[in-house]
């Protein structure tokens, strides 16, 4: 009984600490969720006379990832995103982030190309915008244009099945 | 002539004058932020790319009129909260600037409590320690008429 109130003291503390030992520091939440997507008009990296905009994809549930040729951890998750294109369920369009365009499209060709179409951010402006802090990053954006997720660090064939697909087909469906 | 080569050196050296008062006005600014990639050092001295390219981000802002204020907002809307060392004050942050003085009144409370019990106990052994002395001194007295008396 004497000891009671210092024992719950510590079994809270203890069950903050044990919470956070399964946090991660580095994934800071970003405030653009439930929010338009920044407006962007860059070039195609396959076709750079072309422009793709926010408008292009009005209409349509879409995934935004972000990648680059000399970011590893791209290499983890790409097999997941070709996978992904193959089933044909939702348009990937791929942000080439601060990439030479020639090696994005060596990179590409040698690891498989599952984007819909890759779009040259090669200032990283947009990336800024789009609050883009590690790459890869994916966004899902939905019909009218407003981002409903943000996966920080590659893609996880856990956070598809569980978190991300779900949501596109919800919000195909709306 | 010597007052046309001043004002011309006055000239040249005006915009770096401006220079030096911007850069300063950057680095107390690019302190006050976080680099989202190395998170425990400040934009102005982090030096991963990210960073770099933020800072000119701040810095054309800047150029371009902006205020300190709008700066923040505009790092703020893109990064949240985070970017900021200076965490605002609002209902979410509240437990953060107010739970160390909730902490340290919480000990204080309990200080004041095991004094007081303390005390109070000094009392009770005060109190005791009387009546024992008492009751020995009656002994003493009692024994001591018994010794006048034989």
């Amino acid at each position: 009984m004497r000891w009671s109130l210092p024992l719950a003291v510590f079994l809270v503390l203890l069950a903050f600490l044990f919470v956070g030992l399964f946090r991660d520091p580095r994934e800071v939440p970003s405030p653009l969720v439930d929010k338009p997507a920044p407006a962007f008009s860059l070039a195609k990296l396959h076709r750079p006379g072309e422009r793709l905009s926010n408008a292009d994809m009005r209409g349509q549930v879409w995934l935004l990832n972000v990648w680059a040729s000399w970011c590893v951890s791209c290499r983890v998750e790409h097999p997941l995103l070709v996978a992904l294109a193959k089933a044909d369920v939702v348009p990937v369009i791929g942000l080439a982030y601060k990439d030479k365009p020639e090696d994005g499209l060596a990179w590409l060709a040698s690891n498989g190309d599952p984007y819909r179409m890759s779009i040259v951010d090669r200032d990283g402006r947009v990336g800024i915008d789009f609050g883009v802090y590690g790459v890869p990053e994916t966004f899902v954006i939905d019909k009218a244009g407003i981002i409903r997720y943000k996966q920080i660090g590659p893609l996880t064939a856990d956070a598809l099945d569980k978190t991300i697909l779900p949501l596109v087909r919800e919000l195909q469906r709306s | 002539m010597t007052r046309l080569l001043l004002v011309v050196a006055w000239l040249a050296a005006a915009p770096a004058l401006a220079d030096d008062a911007l850069d300063a006005r950057l680095k107390s600014l690019e302190t006050q932020l976080r680099c989202l990639v190395c998170q425990n050092e400040t934009l102005a001295e982090s030096a991963a790319p990210l960073a770099e390219d933020l800072r000119k981000e701040v810095r054309e802002l800047a150029v371009a009129g902006k205020s300190d204020d709008d700066i923040r907002a505009y790092l703020v809307a893109r990064y949240g909260d985070f970017v900021l060392y200076k965490p605002p004050m609002k209902p979410v942050t509240w437990l953060l600037w107010f739970g160390p003085f909730l902490l340290l009144s919480g000990g204080l409370v309990t200080w004041l409590f095991v004094l007081r019990r303390r005390a109070r106990m000094q009392i009770v052994d005060d109190d005791e320690a009387n009546a024992a002395a008492r009751a020995e001194a009656s002994v003493q007295v009692a024994r001591a008429r018994e010794l006048l008396e034989d």
